[in-house]
């Protein structure tokens, strides 16, 4: 399997950028009207106070699981899998929160490789992309359970709805190494 | 209070799953814990732009202000325009849910809302250059158009529902 390129590394020196600027700009605003500093510290203050609070958390389930569900392990489970145990395998590999999206590209295109269906690895890419489980407890802590649960039915609902659609109009031509 | 139990929820998870995998591997467990370390300053930038930006915007516009600007545009030139801005940032999922849950009680539309984390998550402009090397180029422009679709109409309906 081919070693995923990472997005490079001023992706993050571009964010410090951002960052530092968005700083600065609040001192100084800060600084020129007293009125408001007391509400920007506040509202700042809240939000970083809720994440800090899980973030943590978060990230430590995250990493357990991607150390522990290997590549290998989805690469076995999904490669064979069809019908309605295929679309639920792809949905529950894509939930497991196992790392960064650009790790599941060359992922799909080994399992297209291997002759899983073009469908179930359309659904296992949305789900990679915003089905993962600890996210779906973020989302329920801060926008509450009835968001959260009426977006998740709809997200699955339309990531099964583009597998089809997708399946219908092409099929993965995945570079044919040796079998 | 609801927001409290659930972050206690994940907290427990955390610490009962950590303990479980201290005994099972001491190895994966202290490579469980890098790997969540590395990820926590990948996104420390992206946190502290969010938590600055919460601030100033709602410090120099009061909430009610803010929602009223915002939702004199939550039509559906509202939601495609969200959708678009969505699908371009690349702002951390977990991360975004705090911003999308100061501007639910701002008073921000739920469609709104809805559509911002759904493209924001669902459609990855950064990654669309690699998507089409590992699996094709009409492959990835399909699913991701499709997505941009699916995502505004998740929106329109979550705020039919909600």
């Amino acid at each position: 399997m081919k070693q995923p390129t990472k997005p490079a590394m001023s992706q993050t020196k571009n964010e410090w950028a951002i960052a530092i600027v968005l700083m600065i700009i609040t001192v100084i605003v800060g600084t020129a009207l007293p009125s408001v500093r007391g509400r920007i510290v506040q509202s700042a203050w809240s939000v970083a106070r809720e994440m800090l609070f899980i973030l943590p958390a978060v990230l430590v389930l995250m990493g357990l699981f991607a150390v522990w569900v290997s590549k290998e392990t989805v690469n076995k489970y999904l490669g064979r899998t069809s019908g309605v145990r295929g679309v639920l395998l792809a949905l529950f590999f894509g939930a497991l929160p196992t790392g960064p999206l650009y790790i599941a590209f060359p992922l799909a295109a080994g399992l297209a490789q291997k002759g899983a269906r073009t469908s179930n690895i359309v659904i296992f890419l949305t789900a990679w992309a915003c089905i993962k489980i600890p996210q779906e407890l973020v989302e329920w802590q801060f926008l509450g359970a009835r968001f959260m649960l009426a977006r998740l039915t709809l997200t699955i609902f339309f990531a099964c709805l583009i597998g089809f659609i997708v399946e219908r109009a092409l099929t993965i031509k995945a570079p044919k190494t040796s079998l | 209070m609801k927001v409290v139990s659930t972050a206690l929820l994940i907290n427990l998870l955390a610490i009962v799953g950590l303990i479980a995998a201290w005994f099972v591997n001491r190895d994966k467990t202290r490579q469980a814990l890098t790997v969540a370390l590395r990820s926590f300053f990948k996104m420390l930038p992206s946190i502290l732009m969010v938590v600055v930006l919460i601030g100033l915007v709602l410090g120099l516009m009061p909430p009610q202000k803010f929602s009223a600007w915002l939702n004199e545009r939550s039509g559906l030139t509202g939601i495609f325009v969200t959708g678009l801005i969505g699908a371009i940032l690349h702002i951390p999922a977990i991360i975004a849910f705090p911003l999308a849950g100061t501007l639910l009680k701002s008073g921000i539309a739920v469609s709104i809302i809805a559509t911002f984390i759904t493209t924001l998550t669902m459609i990855g402009v950064v990654t669309l250059p690699l998507e089409m090397k590992e699996l094709g180029r009409r492959f990835a422009l399909l699913r991701n158009g499709l997505s941009f679709i699916a995502a505004l109409v998740i929106g329109w309906l979550m705020g039919i529902i909600l």
